[in-house]
């Protein structure tokens, strides 16, 4: 049988969702109540009053509900669910607000109603008056700290880190040269196409709770809603159905939503159910990205760089649920493949009264790495070298591998590279773009009267984090091998990549292969999907389950067949004696002959009942054994695996509308071993679409009021076809020590260093500095006015070129 | 409060009739996702921008979430579930997403899929640059398009084949069509 891993196989979830058979959210609980929310409409304001008595006339309005009414726990601020010891000052919020609001867009009512165009009536018929304080938008108000956004937290600051390896400081000032810049990337967000959504439904008979949501931690948010509703785990049932799109919004847990949806089913013992509409999703789920960055680089002649110091300021927005995960990461992922002589890095998380910011996809890298990409770029044209070659004189070595940063990682532990080939990477890379034969092109091009510009961009991405994830692999008395993890998916293609491992291991069809994820009824232990950790952790913890069912299928055929064990194999859902292909048992006798039965259901289960076994000196299920072919495997890993990858592309920007093309985009990209190439160039396309995005289209925009001026697809500007390019790519495969399958995460890759990218790019291509990313042709053309004035520097490299 | 007049609608969604009652503001969207049970259309943003919700209202495609079902009064609808043929088999558009790997959450995929089949029924032998257009109204967040537009490219050109296959079945003609069809089916 060919071997499925690493094969690009078409995945096995499409027929469903070509179909319209998908089963999403929404799609669920017909005929439920319909929860729809009141929603603060001022950035920080006390709240004076709530009036829900115009709303209590609407015909088909069920309940409606404020903080006041909230029970226990519930009545609680929501849970921190990363506590760090640099988050000094953590505050997250009310599932309905308490007394004040933080944000546009913060829960204040809940109604339930016959459906939601009723339930949204009753909300715009309910009063609730406010007196409005000062907000707190930016990041330069949250430093000046003239207002604050939480009265008890001096400075706006939640947190404060530092940390060194070596002392940068020190190097810098003795470093031959040194350079600073002072960079700014802006808000976005995840967006997945189908918003956020729950549905629950109590039992009361039972005393439990089922409960769908669109969430990328099945066993998360079980644990919450059972811990905010006082309920014993077991009572609590968390199914995740098809989920339209994550992209890290939906690893946010609880949401609001999420137990207050599940509270009221119980309370009404009605199915109630909340489907996110697009403007809710914009102004009260979560953003990511907007830092401030400073950078001070000491460096050689060759361009090493021996000390580098970076100031982060990070927007963490109005709450800090999820913890400081994602400036953590900003600040140890910002290393990308170098080794800098000495590294300095201190962060401080602010408070704004702006949604609160969680993971988006790449989570925290795309900023890390851009600081340090402008950093070698301006350390390049400082010294007036090959981008390219500044790059390879700082990377880590194969043979250093493996490379430990002295730094500790967002998981806390070190900060060590297991594996990579980033000078071969880069060698791949050049070939693909062209990169030594781009100035003659550019020569071409001025000719014609075109301006372009090549940029380059390196990262490393700590993927696979802990602490663990389990599979449980069962092969039935019907021959169908069922899989089960407890992480979610949300269109990675994870059936189809952990049907192909366990197809492999126990040399099954893949058609007889099920897989079933995020549902904690069938698997009760996980983490949840995120930083690209599915198929290194729930990969390895199945292949690692399967690896079980094939011994023990072995074991019990030997039993059978009178043969050692070792003689066995298995081939084409069958064990057989390797010696004599005809001696054979199916895995689907197997299994019933695994589960020795009183009572006999079918011609199958007759050959597997006590009178069916001969051996009576012995228990029917040996001691040690378990009745049923089937295990459960957990992994575990001792720290991340790190992927890396490299981007390169050719711009041109219209000399005279300052619109920005890109005409080629280059990837090589190393995730260890590939389960399916397919699938992962699928990643890589994606991850490259939501840079580009970030790059140049999307920027989350308030006013000075906290309002958020673009809260729709047609003002917050996602590509569409027409506006991302076509991606070459290439792979290389540098299998991670790490695990047993030598895997490492692929679903965040593309996006990581788009924006370091782009600005690379038009920065070649306009021959001055580009430091604030996202940029629209409006940015350009100012900043080109700018230049023209003489209010911004030319890049060394121009003026060589124009002086050449 | 006064509850909203009903309107009695008729419309055929995928060959079949429904009657329903409906308030004049419930949008077409809800209604063939909530009142006659077909989910495959997906509402992204109900402002009529993402084209999730996109569905064939007599051939052409029409955003759910910018209609109101009573505007569908006697229109013959067309939703994903519908592209295939009665006995399951998946259209050409449907087997090329899937072949050309053209989906990941799958979320946006009926909006591509309804467009596109109106789209080659237009246009069966489209360039790259006019099936980027044609499915410009539609947004993905998962696919970076790059998969979409070769799943469409795929689509038509099965459709080529199955139409030269359709053609040397039928077998009339002069001789010489069914090798005219697969030269065209292999362009």
């Amino acid at each position: 049988m060919t071997r499925l891993f690493g094969s690009p196989i078409p995945r096995l979830e499409d027929e469903r969702l070509v179909s319209g058979r998908g089963r999403y959210l929404d799609d669920l609980g017909r005929g439920a109540l319909a929860a729809a929310f009141v929603r603060a409409p001022h950035a920080h304001a006390r709240i004076v009053d709530v009036d829900v008595t115009d709303a209590l006339d609407i015909d088909g309005l069920v309940a409606v509900y404020t903080w006041e009414d909230l029970p226990g726990k519930l009545a609680e601020p929501l849970p921190l669910l990363i506590p760090h010891p640099a988050l000094t000052h953590p505050k997250t919020g009310y599932p309905l607000a308490r007394e004040e609001v933080n944000h546009v867009g913060e829960p204040v009512v809940m109604v339930v109603a016959r459906d939601r165009y009723v339930a949204e009536d009753a909300c715009d018929r309910i009063r609730v008056t406010y007196d409005p304080l000062p907000p707190v938008v930016t990041i330069e108000d949250a430093v000046r700290a003239e207002h604050l956004v939480h009265e008890e937290v001096p400075g706006n600051v939640a947190a404060h880190l530092v940390q060194e390896n070596g002392d940068a400081r020190a190097a810098i000032a003795a470093a031959p040269h040194t350079l600073e810049l002072d960079l700014d990337i802006q808000r976005s967000a995840s967006m997945p196409m189908e918003g956020r959504g729950v549905y629950a439904r109590w039992d009361a008979e039972d005393g439990s709770l089922r409960v769908y949501t669109s969430t990328q931690t099945s066993t998360s948010v079980r644990a919450a809603i059972a811990a905010k509703l006082d309920l014993p785990l077991h009572k609590v049932e968390v199914v995740v159905p098809d989920v339209g799109g994550g992209f890290g919004v939906k690893i946010m847990h609880p949401w609001p939503e999420e137990v207050l949806i599940p509270w009221a089913a119980r309370l009404l013992g009605r199915e109630i159910k909340w489907t996110e509409d697009r403007r809710e999703h914009f102004i009260s789920s979560a953003h990511e990205r907007r830092q401030l960055q400073k950078v001070r680089v000491g460096f050689d002649d060759a361009g090493r760089v021996l000390g580098l110091d970076v100031e982060i300021w990070h927007d963490n927005g109005a709450y800090t649920p999820y913890g400081v995960i994602v400036p953590i990461i900003t600040s140890t992922q910002l290393l990308g493949p170098y080794k800098p002589g000495a590294y300095r890095v201190e962060f401080r998380s602010l408070y704004t009264n702006t949604v609160m910011v969680t993971p988006y996809r790449g989570a925290g890298r795309p900023q890390g790495v851009y600081a340090m990409e402008r950093t070698l770029d301006a350390i390049a044209d400082y010294l007036g070298k090959d981008r390219a070659e500044v790059r390879e004189v700082n990377f880590v070595k194969p043979e250093e591998m493996p490379y430990d940063h002295g730094l500790v990682f967002q998981d806390g532990r070190p900060l060590v590279y297991d594996s990579g080939d980033f000078a071969a990477s880069l060698r791949l890379l050049k070939e693909l773009v062209g990169w030594d034969d781009f100035e003659s092109y550019r020569e071409q091009a001025r000719a014609q009267g075109r301006r372009v510009g090549i940029g380059i961009a390196c990262y490393v991405e700590g993927t696979g984090v802990g602490p663990y994830e389990g599979g449980h692999v069962l092969v039935e008395p019907s021959g169908r091998v069922m899989v089960s993890t407890g992480l979610t998916t949300q269109g990675q293609g994870h059936h189809t990549v952990f049907a192909q491992i366990v197809a492999d291991e126990l040399s099954v069809p893949i058609e007889q292969v099920h897989v079933t994820t995020g549902d904690t009824r069938l698997f009760g232990y996980a983490v949840g999907t995120f930083a690209s950790r599915a198929a290194v952790m729930s990969g390895n913890a199945i292949a690692l389950a399967a690896r079980e069912v094939r011994a023990k299928a072995l074991k019990i055929a030997g039993e059978a067949l009178s043969r050692d064990p070792e003689d066995l194999e298995i081939v084409a859902g069958a064990v057989r004696a390797k010696d004599d292909p005809d001696t054979a048992l199916d895995l689907a006798t197997v299994a019933v002959l695994s589960n020795p039965l009183r009572y006999a259901f079918d011609e199958a289960a007759k050959r597997a009942t006590q009178f069916a076994v001969t051996d009576t000196s012995k228990p029917p299920v040996p001691e040690g054994e378990k009745p049923g072919l089937e295990a459960t495997a957990y992994y575990s890993p001792p720290r991340s695996t790190f992927a890396n990858g490299m981007h390169a592309a050719i711009v041109e920007t219209d000399p005279d509308t300052a619109d920005i093309k890109i005409l080629r985009y280059c990837v090589v990209h190393d995730c260890g071993r590939m389960i399916n190439p397919r699938i992962v160039a699928g990643q890589i396309h994606g991850g490259v679409a939501q840079g580009v995005a970030g790059a140049l289209y999307e920027r989350i925009v308030y006013d000075e009021n906290g309002q958020l001026l673009n809260a729709s697809f047609m003002d917050f500007l996602m590509p569409y076809a027409t506006e991302v390019p076509k991606i070459e790519h290439a792979h290389l495969e540098t299998s991670s020590p790490l695990n047993p399958l030598g895997i490492k995460g692929a679903g965040e890759a593309g996006v990581i260093p788009v924006s370091a990218l782009l600005a690379s790019a038009i920065e070649d291509a306009e021959g001055f500095r580009i430091t604030r990313m996202p940029i629209s042709p409006s940015d350009l053309w100012h900043l080109r006015q700018r230049f023209a004035a003489g209010e911004i520097e030319p890049l060394h490299r121009a003026s060589r070129r124009e002086t050449a | 409060m006064t509850v909203p007049e009903l309107h009695e609608i008729t419309l055929r969604v995928n060959g079949v009739a429904y009657r329903t009652r409906v308030p004049a503001r419930r949008l077409l969207s809800d209604c063939l996702r909530h009142d006659l049970g077909l989910t495959g259309t997906h509402v992204g943003c109900e402002h009529g921008v993402c084209g999730c919700c996109t569905v064939l209202v007599d051939g052409q495609p029409a955003r759910s979430c910018l209609m109101f079902a009573v505007m569908a009064e006697g229109c013959e609808v067309t939703t994903v579930e519908g592209l295939a043929a009665p006995d399951g088999t998946l259209s050409a558009v449907q087997r090329a997403f899937a072949e050309c790997h053209g989906l990941q959450c799958g979320f946006c995929t009926p909006g591509f899929l309804t467009v596109l089949t109106a789209f080659l029924t237009e246009n069966p032998k489209p360039t790259e640059e006019e099936v980027v257009e044609a499915i410009s109204g539609n947004l993905c967040r998962c696919t970076g398009y790059q998969n979409i537009v070769a799943a469409a490219l795929r689509a038509a050109e099965i459709l080529r084949e199955e139409r030269a296959e359709e053609i040397v079945a039928a077998g009339d003609g002069d001789g010489a069509e069914p090798e005219r069809a697969r030269e065209e089916a292999a362009e």
